[in-house]
């Protein structure tokens, strides 16, 4: 794809799964819906008006909804359960390993509450670390979209696709950057730009701000490659690869920088044995209350800081 | 078709105990004392009770059911054997490397496994999962699970209990193997349960309590208490002994996860093949 006119439009990812959700449970009635008591947050409102018999709310108790929800697939049926990141990362972690990643079922983990996004309920709402939990489950699949048209797309592929899926979603808006007929596949890195001295590597939320740094960079005569990393796992490895052809790498994510996405291109060039890393991303320390935008600058997950990298690394 | 007799479900119930001991010896690792507790209740519902068929343990309509407590497996195995989902010979190669006896039930490894289980407490939602599957799907079959007392400690137990009330699952039969004994030491002791049958019965149950090595009984309470469409879940607390029916086993802590040695593999089998005394 070519990006040539600068996103104007905001919307949440979470609203993506509200929409999509709608139009899934429609076609299948298998597609089943477990709130745990955030459905009006989780954007599961129209699901629930339109398929009550599709739907089920279990209060608040995480660990129960994930085993109810591996029941479920067991007859069949395509449960998301719909949660916030931090309590569908961490609350449930061993029930998802032991109930759903363990058996392969085909249970999906729907999360709003991102990364940053939830930035004024402060550090214990903010999921930092719950993709890298989520890599570590054995037959796991874990996607973030960067926003609203791309996370629909890949909450689809979530549903046809069998087996775990943990789909994380922003609260807060981010500028729309795809138009409503792109495709995306998962586990396919989508190239927003070519480049030929420094990639950048992002996903999610931070994907836009990728984009402005990329534009800055051309403005320096730098030309920046650009990948949507929206799944981390599988990770395209092949993309990685290809972005050791330039062998400066810049990746951008809104969560710690250990073992999310900057750790797994991390483990594909240490194995490689080639290029050059700078990881931008959550600084290994808890969230606080604060505007996201603002939680982004202390953790240096701005454009400036993408392009301070970028220019860092061709400059050793 | 002709129902099992109480005097069979009697006699499966011994060969179910000798087999499970021998598993744990042949592996010499395993859970004989949970194992001989649940065997009665186990022997009543592969034998009796439950709608499945060995040839086609995947058959949509069929009943299901949810070891909680995951550690006695050997238990199921030998239900597993005997009822023919598995050879009979197949099962002493549990915990070996390639087993589909593994440790744990597993259900992408063992035919008639419905759900995988091994850590404490989660059992209970998956079952409940199902039995909300068959209700809203309007089809007939029921789940049945088995918790442990010790395992009723976990906080995710009465998560699931909540929900199995809140969506009205008379199709679920949850029995609770009251053997009084965890790992380290009477459930009293580690933490008290209180009276199981008034919790459940609080929380919105259909609730009675039984001898869970009372054939008779146990298959009677089967015929009429659990069958009731009345819109609620269905609990059995069954008074059982940890151990039951190799003497040195009963009642002790110690048997709770631990493999006979030769002598005492043979005094147990002897035991076993002299009949239970009830
Ligand atoms: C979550 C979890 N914690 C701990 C264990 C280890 N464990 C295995 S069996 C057991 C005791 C179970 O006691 P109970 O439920 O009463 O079973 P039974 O007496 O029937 O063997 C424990 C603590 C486990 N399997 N899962
Ligand atoms: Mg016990």
């Amino acid at each position: 794809m070519s990006v040539t006119k600068k996103p104007t439009e905001k919307k949440a990812t979470r609203a993506a799964f509200g929409d999509e959700i709608v139009r899934l449970g429609e076609s299948n009635k298998d597609i089943y819906v477990v709130d745990v008591d955030i459905g009006k947050s989780c954007k599961t409102d129209n699901f629930i008006a339109k398929f009550p018999k599709q739907h089920l709310n279990v209060g608040i108790a995480e660990q129960n909804a994930a085993g109810i929800a591996a029941g479920l697939a067991t007859t069949g049926k395509i449960p998301f359960i719909s949660t916030y990141a931090v309590f569908g990362s961490l609350r449930m972690a061993e029930q998802i390993r032991q109930e759903v990643c363990y058996p392969n079922l085909n249970v999906k983990i729907a999360c709003s509450h991102g990364g940053l996004t939830p930035g004024n309920d402060g550090g214990s709402h903010q999921a930092i670390e719950d993709m890298a939990i989520m890599r570590s489950f054995p037959n796991m699949t874990v996607i973030m979209g960067a926003d609203y048209h791309s996370t629909r797309k890949l909450i689809a592929q979530a549903a046809d696709k069998y087996g775990p899926v943990y789909l994380r979603f922003t609260r807060d808006t981010v500028p729309m950057i795809y138009d409503e007929n792109e495709t995306f596949e998962i586990g396919k890195a989508k190239q927003l730009l070519a480049g030929e001295d420094v990639a950048i590597i992002a996903n999610g939320d931070t994907v836009h701000l990728a984009l402005e740094a990329a534009e800055q960079l051309k403005e320096k005569g730098v030309s920046a490659k650009l990948l949507d990393m929206h799944t981390i796992k599988p990770l395209d490895v092949e993309a990685v690869k290809e972005c050791l052809e330039i062998g400066r790498i810049v990746t951008v994510e809104d969560h710690n920088i250990l073992n999310g996405l900057g750790s797994a291109v991390a483990e594909v060039m240490a194995e490689e044995g080639k290029g050059q890393l700078a990881r931008i991303g959550v600084q290994d320390r808890f969230g606080e209350s604060a505007p996201y935008e603002k939680l982004l600058e202390i953790n240096g997950i701005t454009v400036e800081n993408i392009v301070a990298q970028a220019n860092k690394l061709l400059s050793n | 078709m002709q129902r099992t007799s109480v005097e069979e479900l009697k006699q499966h119930a011994i060969e179910l105990r000798k087999t499970a001991v021998t598993m744990v010896y042949e592996a010499q690792s395993g859970h004989p004392g949970g194992s001989l507790s649940a065997a009665d209740i186990i022997a009543a519902l592969y034998f009796r009770e439950m709608n499945i068929d060995p040839a086609n343990p995947k058959w949509e309509d069929r009943d299901r059911f949810v070891l909680s407590k995951g550690h006695v497996a050997p238990i199921q195995y030998a239900a597993l054997a005997l009822k023919g989902f598995v050879p009979n010979e197949s099962v002493y190669t549990l915990r070996q490397y390639g087993s589909p006896f593994q440790g744990h039930p597993d259900m992408k490894k063992c035919p008639g496994i419905d759900i995988s289980t091994g850590s404490l407490g989660q059992g209970l939602s998956c079952a409940v999962g199902m039995a909300i599957a068959g209700q809203r799907d309007e089809k007939d079959y029921r789940v049945f699970a088995m918790v442990g007392d010790g395992e009723c400690n976990e906080g995710q137990i009465w998560e699931a209990i909540q929900s199995a009330v809140k969506y009205q699952l008379d199709n679920l039969v949850v029995f609770v193997d009251n053997n009084r004994l965890q790992i380290d030491g009477f459930c009293d002791d580690v933490m008290p349960l209180q009276d199981l049958e008034k919790k459940f019965d609080a929380f919105g149950f259909d609730t009675t309590r039984i001898d869970g090595h009372n054939m008779e009984t146990i298959v009677e309470t089967l015929d009429t208490f659990a069958k009731q469409k009345n819109g609620k879940p269905k609990c059995i607390v069954c008074d059982t002994v940890k151990g039951k029916g190799v003497s040195y086993m009963e009642d002790q802590a110690a048997w709770h996860g631990k493999a006979p040695n030769k002598e005492e593999f043979e005094d147990a089998i002897k035991q076993l093949e002299g009949g239970l005394p009830v």
